[in-house]
């Protein structure tokens, strides 16, 4: 009985590892996702060019490479610059690598909601008087926002168990403590690590379900 | 005095020449209708009079001041032209309003956007949003909306959306009003109420442009129908004139097609 005490402690423990590389990605990736939704729409051809380029080349490989690529690829290409010393380095690393990750494919879903909105729309805020700033504020801001809530909720949803991909550049998060466990042969901690992301997801898909019915007062 | 002169207007679209220099004049008070069969370049006149479009030659007068110019780059700025372009009401053929808000806040919300400019607008914010919100109000009555102040678009009829697009475009009290076939996109049962509105506003004397396909509107509202036809001005005259005894041949094809469909 104890045992089992000790063992869900230590589950826990290292799920506030996939917690918190959860909360910071999504706290930097949400803003950063839109300004390079904005670059890749920039009447700047080369500037849209470089950004969607960027955004191929990260769409276009496995997370699990890139977290290799950016923990490991400055020390091997003598880069003046490392990342910080054992646990916090290692974790520092796959936050950036989830950060650039997750923003590129937000960019891409803040853009499509954003050329869905009807050129009618501007052009009405127009004939009105109003700034591009107003109208994007005003006008279309929200609209964007109601059309991209489903789309993110799923990255949101995807990124919750992406998180323990960090453990591939040996972040101690929930799987790869269980994992331990199994190696010795003891294997329900591994099924119990479900438990911890079926209730994560849970409490994430009623905030969604909120925030879609609270938007639900119009239609566009 | 002519509230508006349009002198020669050229518009392409690449190598598509859709307005070919177009000239002509409103008077205050006075309600034209435009007509023509579609691609004659109506809807692009009415966007370039409400600086959608940028005209590759020619100039607006508005009152006597030049509002556009295309030699001039200094009309052209963006903050000159979204003074300007206040001369100008435009009401879409989608109507266009915006979901998030009432049919209130859609009246209300360019001006009170606008009002943030006033210079003594921190003082008397009360006193303003007020003053907005009874016009707003009062317009909605004029269209025959007042029930439906807290309604979301999506709760009324395509007509009574329509009817708030009007309201919304009068609430900051253009010089001219521009409609851009504004029953086009209703149910045939939905088209009168709109259009009732609109011959309403004629009846005070607003200042409109008209362009539609219909006919027996155009007839009963305009005090001066324009036909166009492949980007130029074919013929104008009073309805009379244009319907009953065309002169051009142009004119008579285009209305004898619209008799038989």
């Amino acid at each position: 009985m104890n045992e089992i005490l000790v063992i869900v402690a230590r589950l826990s423990e290292s799920f506030m590892l996939n917690c918190k590389l959860f909360i910071l990605t999504l706290l930097f990736a949400l803003p950063l996702g839109m300004l390079i939704a904005f670059g890749s729409m920039s009447r700047f051809r080369p500037l849209r060019w470089v950004v969607r380029t960027f955004v191929w080349i990260i769409r276009g490989t496995p997370l699990m490479l890139q977290l290799i690529i950016i923990f490991y690829g400055p020390g091997l290409l003598n880069m003046p610059f490392s990342w910080p010393n054992g646990g916090p380095g290692r974790f520092v690393a796959a936050t950036v690598a989830f950060i650039i990750n997750y923003a590129c494919y937000l960019s891409e879903i803040y853009r499509g909601g954003i050329q869905s909105i009807p050129v009618g729309q501007y052009e009405a805020g127009q004939v009105l008087g109003m700034t591009k700033t107003q109208i994007f504020f005003r006008v279309t801001l929200l609209q964007v926002v109601k059309r991209i809530v489903p789309p993110i909720g799923n990255e949101v949803i995807t990124l919750v168990k992406d998180t323990s991909l960090a453990n591939i550049i040996s972040n101690k998060e929930i799987i790869m403590m269980a994992g331990e466990y199994s190696n010795k042969g003891l294997i329900w901690p591994l099924f119990a690590t479900g438990i911890y992301f079926l209730v994560f997801v849970g409490a994430l898909t009623i905030l969604l379900n909120w925030v879609e019915k609270k938007l639900s007062y119009f239609r566009a | 005095m002519a509230i508006l002169e349009v002198k020669g207007i050229e518009k392409s679209f690449g190598t598509l020449k859709v307005l070919k220099k177009i000239d002509f004049s409103l008077e205050r008070g006075e309600a034209i209708a435009v007509i023509g069969s579609s691609g004659s370049g109506k809807t692009t006149l009415l966007r370039c009079l409400n600086f959608l479009e940028r005209p590759d030659k020619g100039s607006i007068v508005v009152n006597n001041e030049v509002i556009f110019d295309a030699m001039d780059p200094t009309t052209q700025r963006e903050s000159e032209v979204r003074k300007k372009r206040l001369h100008f009401g435009l009401v879409f053929q989608n109507f266009n309003l915006f979901p998030q808000y009432t049919v209130l806040k859609n009246v209300t919300l360019a001006a009170e956007l606008l009002a943030q400019k006033h210079p003594n607008f921190k003082q008397e914010k009360k006193a303003i949003l007020k003053e907005i919100q009874d016009r707003g109000k009062m317009l909605l009555s004029q269209v025959g909306l007042s029930e439906k102040l807290e309604c979301y678009p999506h709760m009324i009829s395509g007509g009574q959306q329509q009817r708030v697009a009007i309201a919304r475009a009068l609430a900051l009290e253009p010089d001219i009003l521009c409609f851009d076939e504004p029953t086009s996109a209703l149910d045939p049962e939905l088209t009168g109420e709109v259009l009732k509105v609109i011959k309403n506003l004629a009846e005070r004397n607003t200042t409109m442009i008209i362009v539609t396909h219909e006919m027996d509107f155009a007839r009963d509202v305009a005090n001066r129908v324009i036909f166009m036809d492949d980007g130029v001005v074919v013929e104008q005259g009073s309805p009379k004139e244009v319907f009953g005894t065309p002169k051009e041949e142009r004119t008579k094809q285009f209305l004898a097609r619209y008799k038989k469909d």
